[in-house]
């Protein structure tokens, strides 16, 4: 498909260089500047509307393949690029899961369908089953950048030394999700006052905070990338804000839900809003919109999980985790008065910086850059629905809530694919 | 205790404004006194009657028929109360709670039971409260005793014993104590 | 009162309010024909996920009682349908029209869950740790005809706190009453952030009995000694059991209550029960009349505002 044309007008533009006002120009897959467009040019109207590289997420659950009944490709980059994203880190937990290079290029094609760039996370070990490591080797060769077991992680400290140690040729990110299963044993939320009052077994914070202090002395001791995916607690962001002072190569990220809801918000037993990590208490939520805007949480994910509805209509201890986010991710963090400009750190430059797309000039919006562009309006409010949404999970922990910050285009390598706040594609 | 049911009925949360007294402590205190030489005279005395007053309104016209006989012939008869709550056919229709629990002191097999109630209306609340007293046995007869008659019967229901009968409209409203007996409408 | 779904959402109004009518529903049960016509026409369905023989037939014959008719739906509690989906049973027994479901579950929120689906009033009949409202209610009510006002009372509940939800409940509805709690049990049997609690928390069982006005017993599931809460229960009985000795130590006039069913030799020694003072018996019959009071509040009453006299203020006026 040729690429289009385009002049966006009248917007503001932000990005990794910093803020300013201008009229810019897409010719040819690239940025170009505004003089660079014939007057056959697609106009994109931004007026009143901040202009922005994609957002890129590092952590979203794509469903294909293997659970293509609850999301496909298809509809997950729908939702993605309407949620503003031009790239998404698809998360290794598929069936087969990502722990071979025909893997890889089997999910590469199969991203095809999709609106967005779709970047391949793999596995630290076969299988996601913790015990043999995958061959890294091999994965990174295939282009992959950052691997994980997902899930619960890797709990045994050895294995997660050899991965630390092995991984460090390759210029791969180790991510892991930071839970000691047998201390957050049975939790089916986060353990505290809520946790006591609706008779629920909880997890508690310290079950994150004792992995990320396990995991970034090992990083420590091994010099590699390590990176700590949905941190919930104001421990674990101040520990990983330490360790950064003290120059160990750590980074991290949170998941948008953490941004905004709390343990009392699961009064009423609503499945949508059980997740892993839990929803963790007021002060904890507090700590993550303050480790975003001070710079010690590096990205926004929308660790975007989505499940059928008979996985969710179950008694809350036996229904699944996870909320749907891609669509609603930018939005919460704006809602939670975030501002926009550390709203963009979080959620364009830094999780691109992190995944290693193109070159720093190339992140950014001038001219001879990639054309992934966000176009968003920041003051258009909109009420959450799943029935009405791209995604076909039904499961959003906002499910009916009003958010504020709504994106009215996405452009992706040039072409337009959402205008007007819907898909044109 | 009065009756309370239907449209026609006062709207709900409204109060009673007096436009007239029809009968004063006096007057009451007197119609008591006679309708006690009646239950005397219909039953041949006092042998096995028990006075049973509904909850609320009838449990103090009772004790004082109880009290106004035992003046006469000196024998205090058993005197029980029934609250007709559970056995209301507009059960499900407006929140009603038993104000207190029934207490019927003696076995009803064999006995006469006078029934009191302060006011006859429609007649529905003594058809619960003849159904409340066949839980609790079978009586001998039920008679009914009110100090108020204001007509409008719904059902086939009739007094034995009427302290005074008071034609009203149906919009109107009677309120009772021992000491006055007031006609007026609930005013919102 | 659409549903009663837990003790927290009731206010000191509502639960006064229970109390002072449950002994009209009391004497229904010493009537010849212990049944009234309240709820004539309308079906109570019990859907009891956990086996509970005790609390079902309580609430059978409260409906019974009040001419309800039950539907006992028994649910297979076979690990293949522990996913199962809620709303499917719930969707069934809606279809065949029903007023109320009495529901027990093994996990917590379930009673909530359910009432996005059913029309129906829904109580619940304890649901995994979190609540057991009628309990509450009846365990109220039961230390009101022992104590009187419980305003100012010391309640001791020993046991296995942070897994009951009839601690849960019943903290809540006697403080609501103005009783003083103390929660005894060691530390791994106490909740998280139990200083959030409205009571007072302590491992001493032998000081505290000492100002008890009333002792609550929980059951001491021998499970707990397999999940590192507690060594055994040997130990658990020397420390938190009521011994024989503890029992004689206690004032006469002090209530033993327990939930059942009893674990007799654990947290109760085993001809402790026999005592006068236990009055689980009390708590049996109590529970018949509260679940009737109940269920007359929810299905014998109506939301609806339709026209009806005014209570008079005065309470010895009354308006035909």
């Amino acid at each position: 498909m040729t690429a289009e044309t385009l002049l966006i007008r009248g917007g503001t533009l932000i990005d990794v260089t910093g803020t300013r006002s201008g009229d810019i120009a897409v010719v040819g897959g690239l940025v170009a500047d505004a003089s660079a467009a014939p007057s056959s040019a697609r106009v994109i109207d931004a007026s009143g509307c901040v202009v922005s590289t994609g957002l890129v997420d590092l952590h979203a659950h794509l469903g294909e393949p293997g659970d293509e009944a609850v999301e496909t490709m298809t509809s997950g980059g729908r939702a993605a690029v309407l949620g503003g994203f031009t790239t998404v880190l698809a998360m290794p937990d598929t069936m087969p899961t990502v722990d071979t290079a025909a893997v890889v290029e089997h999910i590469r094609s199969l991203a095809q369908s999709a609106l967005c760039h779709v970047e391949v996370a793999g596995c630290i070990t076969v299988g996601r089953a913790g015990a043999h490591l995958a061959p890294l080797g091999e994965l990174a060769n295939a282009g992959v950048r950052f691997i994980t077991d997902c899930g619960s992680g890797v709990q045994n400290p050895l294995l997660m030394r050899r991965a630390l140690e092995y991984s460090r040729p390759f210029e791969l990110t180790i991510a892991q999700p930071a839970d000691c299963i047998e201390l957050s044993a049975d939790g089916q939320m986060h353990e505290g006052e809520w946790s006591s009052r609706l008779g629920l077994p909880g997890a508690p914070a310290e079950a994150e905070e004792i992995m990320v202090m396990r995991d970034i002395a090992l990083a420590r001791l091994t010099g590699a990338r390590l990176h700590f995916q949905t941190l919930s607690t104001a421990g674990s962001f101040a520990i990983v804000a330490a360790a950064q002072r003290s120059g160990v190569p750590v980074t991290s990220e949170v998941a948008s839900h953490h941004l905004r809801l709390a343990d009392a918000d699961l009064a009423s037993y609503d499945t949508r809003r059980k997740v892993e990590p839990p929803l963790r208490d007021r002060s904890d939520v507090q700590a993550a919109v303050e480790a975003v805007a001070d710079t010690r949480v590096d990205c926004i994910v929308s660790d975007h999980t989505p499940q059928s509805t008979d996985r969710k209509e179950r008694p809350f201890d036996h229904a699944e985790a996870g909320s749907v986010g891609l669509e609603t991710a930018l939005a919460v963090a704006l809602t939670q008065n975030i501002s926009i400009e550390h709203v963009l750190r979080a959620m364009s430059w830094r999780p691109a910086e992190l995944l290693g797309l193109g070159t720093p000039e190339q992140r950014t919006i001038t001219p001879g850059a990639r054309a992934d562009i966000t176009i968003i309006n920041p003051q258009e409010s909109f009420t959450v629905s799943t029935s009405s949404s791209a995604t076909t999970g039904t499961n959003s922990a906002f499910e009916g809530e009003e958010l504020r910050g709504r994106v009215r285009a996405t452009i992706v390598d040039g072409h337009v694919v959402v205008d007007g706040y819907e898909v044109t594609r | 205790m009065g009756e309370r049911e239907r449209s026609g009925a006062p709207p709900y949360g409204a109060s009673f404004v007096s436009r007239a007294e029809v009968m004063d402590a006096e007057q009451i205190k007197r119609a008591m006194k006679r309708m006690a030489h009646e239950i005397l005279e219909r039953n041949g005395g006092l042998d096995n009657l028990v006075i049973i007053g509904l909850q609320t309104g009838g449990v103090e016209p009772a004790l004082h028929l109880v009290e106004a006989l035992e003046a006469i012939e000196g024998t205090r008869l058993p005197l029980g109360t029934v609250d007709v709550a559970f056995h209301r056919d507009d059960i499900g229709l407006r929140p009603v709670l038993p104000e207190a629990p029934t207490e019927i002191p003696v076995d009803l097999a064999a006995k006469t039971v006078v029934l009191v109630d302060d006011v006859l209306f429609t007649g529905r609340t003594v058809r619960a409260a003849l159904d409340a007293l066949h839980d609790f046995g079978r009586p001998q007869s039920v008679q009914l005793a009110v100090m108020v008659d204001r007509g409008h019967r719904e059902l086939p229901i009739r007094a034995d014993y009427v302290g005074k009968n008071l034609p009203t409209a149906r919009t109107e409203a009677v309120a009772v104590t021992m000491h006055s007996v007031q006609i007026g409408e609930m005013v919102k | 009162m659409n549903h009663l779904l837990s003790i927290d959402e009731l206010s000191e109004a509502d639960l006064r309010e229970v109390l002072r009518i449950t002994p009209s529903f009391a004497e229904v049960a010493q009537r010849r024909i212990a049944k009234v016509p309240a709820l004539r026409g309308q079906t109570v369905a019990l859907l009891f996920y956990e086996d509970s023989t005790r609390t079902r037939l309580s609430f059978e014959v409260a409906a019974k009682r009040l001419s309800a008719d039950t539907l006992n739906v028994s649910v297979s509690t076979s690990s293949v349908n522990k996913g199962e989906s809620l709303r499917d049973t719930a969707e069934t027994i809606e279809a065949m029209g029903i007023d109320a479901v009495v529901v027990r579950h093994r996990s917590s929120g379930v009673p909530s869950q359910l009432t996005k689906w059913v029309d129906a009033a829904v109580i619940n009949a304890g649901d995994g740790w979190h609540q057991h409202p009628t309990q509450a209610l009846l365990d109220c009510f039961t230390l009101q005809q022992q104590l009187g006002d419980l305003a100012g009372s010391h309640i001791v509940m020993v046991g296995d706190i942070k897994h009951s939800r009839v601690a849960r409940s019943d903290v809540t509805a006697l403080t609501m009453l103005g009783a003083e709690v103390t929660l005894v049990a060691p530390p791994t049997l106490l909740p998280p952030a139990v200083h959030t609690w409205t009571a007072r928390t302590s491992h001493d069982l032998d000081q505290t009995l000492a100002s008890a006005d009333a002792v609550y017993l929980l059951r001491m599931q021998s499970e707990r000694q397999n999940e590192a809460l507690i060594p055994d229960l040997r130990e658990y009985t020397t420390l938190y059991g009521l011994t024989a000795e503890r029992a004689a130590r206690l004032d006469a006039k002090v209530p033993i209550l327990h939930p059942g069913p009893m674990n007799r030799g654990v947290e109760i020694a085993a001809d402790v029960p026999n005592l006068d003072q236990v009055v689980v018996v009390d708590q049996v019959r109590n529970g018949v009349a509260v679940r009737m009071a109940v269920l007359f509040l929810l299905l014998g009453s109506s939301t609806v505002d339709l026209p009806v006299e005014s209570h008079s203020p005065e309470p010895r006026v009354a308006i035909s």
